[in-house]
């Protein structure tokens, strides 16, 4: 990679202090503290805290399969991102930090898959996710004071009989002009069943001119409420605001959700209490550092002065890992943090072909300087091959597991790319710097 | 040294670890977890209640309705309950049994899989490894496309998959042996232990096999037999010292790491000694026995 090998080294501590900068949780030189900095720029934001799964931070995963019996084909796809978008409001009002909402489709089978990390009260959580979202149409009480629509009080509001279950679907559309008015920016279309085409009849008679509040699960959406501009006869109302297209379609998901209710059960859930958590983070930090040491021990008593080089590499190697770690980032599982340790060993492997290479041919009678390269050069194509059979096998997993697995194949594929650069690039340079000069 | 003129015995003590293994497969096969078979996975903390006896709980949960296959203490006050996947009415109606009785709990953990989920999963697992099993071979046959004769492509391919199966059969036999004696379940981790140990394996048998194919080159005049005993022995260290390191960080996890991937870290252990052994001592005797039944002249 590098001619000269005083850059390659220049290179690589650069690398580490990045790493060590990144890596380390909180130091203090001289009275400054560094602490994890934070990225900030118009194609990655981050926030270098490492990210935890819910068997070290303890929480709940549910996997939930929507009842689509009685929505049309064309219809189930607006109503399982409505579900999502309800949920998602419910769980933030419940104050989950990080909550993480998925849909994913799986044989004809629309499902969502809630992860709630930290949640301790599940059960409230599950019975809050399983409530149907309410969708009601509500008209000002007759003694309400005028300043009503401007304050978001849902007081003043009483329901009119018009919910949910009257409204087929609403859709967001840009603005045309019909008849005589041009509505600007974008619109909402709602399209109502026959019997709601007749109950907005009445209601739009009586209240003309007059707002109209929409409230999904009691909380007012689209505020200030529209006005009645005119009596709606043939079920086919729209909601013009000036809204941007964004707006639009979040207003239309909103009102999907009460007018495609989705009633979900619950196929799959795992609870893990923050106690088990706790004591998983302890153990795996143990468990990674006996892993490191018995490695390092090892390679120094077998290979010496050698093996000392090869440890200083799985020392970069590590820092180098969690760095990457970080600004993927990766979210550390049990799963996840056994395929690094394992790639630990994947990691001096490489070392340890190349070692037995260069000692070889040594033996052979070969100078100091010509084993150091045919080491490596010879070494190369076995590291590769091997690596690639690994990485196959890291891409497959990566594609059909779920959540453990795929965190598992996606830390051994990182640890088996990293360990090409310091198995080589770095114990290379090494040696060359300090093992060839003292011949 | 001469590995080869033992290679015999060393097929011989293969099939001494395989063949009990799949007996154990065919008689009593895998015992599943939850994942693949479906079902409720619960362990309860007792804040009071002390030694809990296991057996009576189970009991005690069956006569609220509850369809418990089996409980076991997983300390002095916490139980792990495994039953019929049971929704979460189920679950909190039987929480206030237990409170009446026993006083108040906390939930350790809970899963719950469902008939679906669990369907779904043994289908991708299937697919999983069959793909990655087809992927590696044509990586190999490839990889190795240019071997000199007498070695044929195609022997190199055949017999890596049968190191590779070798392993396979090696980890699941074992586990369906300790599943029937030691109530070990493999879930959906031990594929990912299964396709990783396929993994290794392969990389370990690479190794050895290019070095077959370098000395191939470069010892023109040695008999087949003769190289393959020499590349043997040159890569024994590597072969050795490799596997140390990962038993190493395996042993480490599995004395000190996290009680949930146990049984994960074991599969990894016996497949990659397992995948030691045979590329070691079955893949590269295999190549012998291949060239002994479709001969390939030197070119």
């Amino acid at each position: 990679m590098f001619k000269n090998p005083r850059i390659a080294l220049l290179f690589i501590i650069v690398i580490t202090l990045v790493a060590l900068y990144v890596d380390l949780p909180k130091i203090k030189i001289a009275h400054i503290n560094l602490s994890h900095p934070k990225i900030n720029t118009n194609f990655i934001k981050r926030d270098l805290e490492p990210k935890l799964g819910l068997d070290l931070a303890g929480g709940a995963q549910l996997t939930m399969s929507a009842d689509m019996t009685g929505i049309e084909a064309n219809d189930q796809e607006s109503a399982i991102e409505s579900a999502k978008n309800v949920i998602e409001n419910r769980i933030n009002s419940l104050g989950v930090a990080e909550p993480v909402i998925q849909t994913a489709k799986a044989q004809d089978q629309y499902r969502l898959i809630i992860e709630l990390p930290g949640i301790t009260d599940v059960d409230t959580a599950v019975s809050t996710v399983k409530k149907t979202a309410h969708l009601e149409f509500k008209v000002l009480k007759n003694d309400a004071p005028p300043e009503a629509t401007i304050a978001a009080n849902a007081d003043y509001f009483v329901a009119t009989g018009l919910t949910g279950k009257d409204l087929k679907r609403a859709q967001a559309q840009p603005g045309q002009s019909t008849g005589t008015r041009q509505a600007p920016g974008y619109v909402v279309n709602l399209q109502f069943n026959s019997d709601g085409a007749k109950k907005l009849e009445e209601i739009s008679t009586k209240n003309l001119q007059k707002p109209m509040a929409m409230f999904l699960d009691n909380e007012p959406i689209s505020w200030p409420p529209p006005i009645i501009q005119s009596i709606i006869a043939d079920g086919n109302a729209q909601i013009t605001g000036n809204f941007t297209a964004s707006q639009a379609k979040e207003l239309a998901i909103q009102l999907n959700a009460g007018a495609l209710p989705v009633p979900l059960k619950i196929e799959s859930q795992t609870r893990i209490g923050p106690t088990i958590g706790q004591e998983s983070i302890s153990k795996s930090i143990v468990a990674t550092i006996i892993g490191i040491a018995s490695v390092a021990i090892f390679m120094i008593a077998y290979y010496r002065l050698l093996g000392l080089f090869a440890v200083a590499a799985l020392v970069i190697y590590t820092l180098i890992v969690f760095l990457i770690f970080k600004l993927i980032p990766v979210t550390l599982t049990l799963a996840g943090i056994a395929g690094f340790i394992l790639s630990i060993g994947m990691a001096v492997d490489a070392n340890i072909l190349i070692f037995e290479r260069i000692k070889e041919e040594l033996r052979w009678g070969k100078p100091k300087l010509e084993s150091f390269f045919s080491g490596f050069e010879r070494a190369w194509s076995s590291i590769r091959d091997s690596n690639v059979s690994s990485l196959i096998t890291t891409a497959i997993l990566f594609n059909f597991g779920t959540g453990p697995i795929r965190g598992f194949a996606l830390t051994l594929a990182i640890g088996i790319l990293v360990s090409m650069f310091s198995a080589i690039t770095v114990t290379r340079t090494f040696l060359r710097i300090f093992w060839i000069r003292n011949v | 040294m001469n590995l080869i003129k033992y290679k015999n015995w060393f097929f011989a003590l293969s099939l001494l670890v395989i063949i009990p293994g799949i007996f154990a497969l065919f008689v009593w096969g895998l015992k599943l977890g939850i994942d693949f078979s479906g079902g409720t996975l619960w362990e309860v903390r007792f804040d009071e209640a002390k030694n809990v006896n296991p057996q009576s709980f189970k009991i005690f949960l069956d006569e609220k309705g509850a369809q418990v296959s089996s409980t076991a203490a997983t300390s002095d006050s916490s139980i792990l309950i495994r039953m019929r996947a049971s929704d979460e009415n189920k679950i909190s109606e039987l929480k206030k049994g237990i409170g009446e009785k026993y006083g108040q709990t906390k939930d350790l953990r809970l899963e719950t899989v469902g008939p679906l989920i669990s369907k779904e999963l043994t289908q991708k697992a299937i697919l999983a490894v069959s793909l990655a099993i087809v992927a590696i071979v044509l990586y190999v046959s490839w990889s190795f496309r240019k071997v000199p004769r007498p070695a044929s492509p195609l022997a190199f391919g055949v017999c890596t998959i049968f190191a590779l199966i070798h392993d396979v059969i090696v980890v699941i036999g074992i586990f369906a042996i300790l599943g029937h004696f030691a109530d070990i379940e493999v879930d959906s981790l031990f594929i990912t232990a299964v396709l990783t140990v396929i993994g290794f394996s392969v990389h370990d048998t690479i190794v050895v096999f290019d070095r077959i194919r370098e000395n191939l080159t470069k010892h023109t005049s040695m008999d087949f037999d003769g190289v393959i005993n020499n590349s043997l022995l040159e890569t024994m260290a590597r072969s050795l010292n490799t596997s140390l390191t990962a038993v190493f960080v395996l042993v480490a996890l599995l004395l000190f790491g996290g009680a949930s991937i146990k049984t994960f870290i074991l599969a990894l252990l016996i497949g990659i000694i397992s995948g030691t052994y045979s590329s070691i001592f079955n893949a590269a005797p295999l190549l012998i026995v291949w060239q002994n039944l479709f001969p390939r002249k030197k070119s």
